[in-house]
């Protein structure tokens, strides 16, 4: 199955310029634990797409795989026309690629607006000895940062007098917002959210779908999901991946997903796609 | 995080908060900056008290620089003897007789004035020999970096242990390790006399009058906290903070591990090579038995005494051990032992009352004198102690 062939948000482009990103036949194994295997997967450029699959599936290490945290055992990733594959986590986000964590991984002792700012560290310049003397570019860099920082945090949704306050203080909903602003700050073409609704009730998680749209839309960045939330996959996404055992097993448009005997072999168990043999 | 503080079981501090609020932080300083620089005309200028002044100053410079390390990167660096090593063995080649068979009789003087400069062997103005030692240290510390890069916590400090000892081990031995007519070190004979301290437009310094030495000490410690400060408020120091906290995270918004952890040692390490050269000449000897572990604890201490990244608490950290290890231990308390009918001198446990001492801060105050609010959340509510998920191995 050749995933290489997005399914187009925009039909009017021609494919080779549609995918942002682009992962042939990536495989990672664990000693002799394969956790993704041969995977093609592409994301059309500010189009939102979806991986989803069951506990275990290989989701998570798909991500890492795609911002550098693991390398790929084989297979080939690119990014925007680049080859990425094997390049370090920093140097993906300095190419455009931002992402939030399952479990929310801010820094806790520092306030909302310093998370941001080190979001923007790979868009900032100062070096050690610019840094010492505190010349007069540092300090317009410095500043700017945290203006920006700011605009981001209001952006996002976070109230003015929660700027400065330390994360870890901050309520469960803020520190999913200051997580996604961090993210942001690196100016991404693409964002990969990591299961973002999690610990959200219905209300909070429609909200965010409702951002997600605004965000691809004000800033033109593609969107990558890993949600477990059927509602907010559906609603939101215009490409769902189907990830079971580290293997693709369905692609498509949501309907289309959602009827794949496959997909709901993978989630409710072998017998009931049996019975429909 | 693996640092000593950090390991220490999780209380909340008894003592008061000293934390001052944050206006009132540049008059203090400044305040107390004054009052360091007018301090050596209340006492006599060639006296202990001055000596003390000057040990202690030459110690905060270097609690400064470990506190760049382990403070604010949270690279736990158990050898920073190493780099008081090689800064006292710049000053050693820079500026004495040692190398005199290389220079042969006429010698090899750089901005020098008077009798050093007709002596043979290498006499450099102070000010290139302190940029020897910067370059040598900012190497050395880049160089026990790089296999520290891969590993967390303990394992580095069981790497930089190592380094340590190693350096210290090649400075005992070293007066074998021979090319040619250049001998490594002076090993256990020490290199002596090491040339005075001598500034461009200043006369050379002399050992009867200590006010010299003291200022040089203080203008160093105050260029070494100036920088702590700009480098923490700035996009390095807040980059070495993520990495404490979230090394994934980190990585992941973009922060290059390698350079921001090299940077940390190698800026850490200048330092300490800084106070080296300056200890070197100030003592008169670079003795490869000065450069043994109990010094990289001994600095240590001064940092976690203070308080892991608190600025200010590092520098009350270096004074207080300073005096406790120059002044009470030998001058005041020394008889103590024998008054009371025991027989030893106190000098004798001056590790031991080192360690007692921490293990109370660890039981009182954990997070130090001076702590830093960034620390003492992470003592007190546990931030950044369950970096349990690690996902990743980086590279």
């Amino acid at each position: 199955m050749s995933g290489a062939v997005a399914v187009g948000a925009r039909d009017s482009e021609p494919v080779a310029h549609e995918a942002i990103l682009e992962a042939r036949g990536v495989t990672k194994q664990f000693g002799g634990l394969t956790a993704v295997k041969d995977v093609y997967f592409s994301i059309p450029r500010t189009a939102i797409v979806s991986i989803i699959g069951p506990n275990g599936a290989g989701k998570t290490t798909f991500f890492n795989l795609l911002t550098g945290l693991y390398k790929p055992t084989e297979g080939a990733i690119s990014f925007d026309g680049d080859e990425i594959t094997g390049s370090r986590p920093d140097q993906i986000t300095a190419r455009g690629v931002a992402r939030t964590f399952q479990n929310i991984r801010l820094f806790g002792t520092m306030s909302a607006v310093e998370n941001v700012m080190v979001g923007q560290h790979a868009r900032m310049r100062a070096g050690l000895f610019g840094s010492i003397l505190r010349t007069p570019r540092v300090r317009r860099e410095e500043r700017e940062v945290r203006e920006k920082a700011r605009e981001t945090l209001s952006y996002v949704g976070l109230k003015p007098q929660v700027h400065d306050q330390l994360a870890t203080n901050l309520a469960y909903g803020d520190q999913r917002r200051v997580e996604i602003a961090r993210a942001l700050a690196s100016d991404p073409k693409l964002l990969l959210l990591d299961e973002p609704t999690a610990g959200m009730n219905p209300q909070e998680s429609d909200e965010l779908t409702q951002f997600m749209r605004r965000l691809r839309d004000d800033r033109q960045v593609s969107i990558l999901l890993i949600e477990h939330d059927m509602k907010v996959v559906m609603g939101v996404s215009e490409q769902i991946t189907v990830l079971d055992h580290g293997e693709k097993i369905s692609e498509g448009q949501p309907q289309a997903v959602r009827a794949d005997p496959r997909v709901i072999e993978a989630y409710l168990g072998k017998q009931e796609s049996e019975r429909q043999h | 995080m693996s640092t000593p503080a950090a390991s220490a079981p999780v209380r909340r501090g008894r003592m008061p908060n000293l934390e001052l609020p944050q206006k009132a932080q540049l008059p203090v300083a400044i305040a107390f900056v004054v009052l360091l620089i007018i301090l050596p005309f209340f006492f006599a200028p060639g006296g202990s008290v001055m000596n003390n002044l000057v040990l202690a100053a030459a110690y905060a410079v270097m609690a400064l620089g470990l506190n760049i390390i382990v403070g604010f990167a949270g690279l736990l660096d158990l050898g920073y003897v190493a780099f008081y090593a090689i800064g006292a063995y710049a000053m050693g080649y820079g500026g004495s007789l040692f190398l005199s068979e290389l220079t042969g009789d006429k010698g090899f003087a750089v901005f020098v004035s008077g009798p050093a400069a007709e002596l043979p062997g290498v006499h450099m103005n102070f000010l290139l020999i302190l940029v020897l030692a910067i370059v040598l240290t900012t190497v050395a510390g880049m160089v026990i970096g790089l296999p520290t890069l891969r590993l967390r916590g303990d394992y580095i400090a069981i790497v930089t242990l190592a380094f340590g000892e190693i350096i210290g081990r090649i400075a005992i031995n070293g007066d074998e390790i021979r090319l040619g007519n250049f001998q490594l070190t002076a090993g256990r004979q020490g290199i002596t006399p090491v040339d005075k301290v001598q500034l461009p437009g200043l006369e050379r310094f002399t050992s009867l009058d200590l006010r010299a030495w003291y200022w040089l000490a203080l203008a160093l410690a105050v260029l070494v906290l100036l920088v702590n400060f700009r480098l923490r408020d700035s996009r390095l120091g807040r980059a070495w903070i993520a990495l404490r906290e979230d090394e994934v995270a980190a990585a992941s918004m973009g922060v290059p591990l390698v350079k921001t952890k090299l940077l940390a040692y190698g800026t850490g390490a200048a330092f300490g090579g800084m106070s080296g050269a300056f200890l070197a000449s100030y003592t008169n000897t670079v003795n490869a038995d000065q450069f043994q572990f109990s010094f990289s604890i001994f600095i240590l201490a001064m940092v976690i005494l203070g308080g892991l990244a608190s600025i200010w608490g590092v520098v009350l950290g270096a004074i207080v051990l300073s005096v406790i290890n120059n002044y009470l231990i030998p001058d005041v308390l020394n008889s103590v032992p024998q008054r009371l009918g025991l027989d030893f001198d106190l000098t004798e446990v001056t590790a031991g009352i080192f360690g007692f001492m921490l293990v109370i801060m660890m039981v009182l105050r954990p997070e130090g004198l001076l702590p830093e609010r960034r620390r003492k959340l992470e003592l007190e509510e546990g931030i950044g102690s369950d970096d349990a998920v690690y996902e990743a191995r980086m590279a």
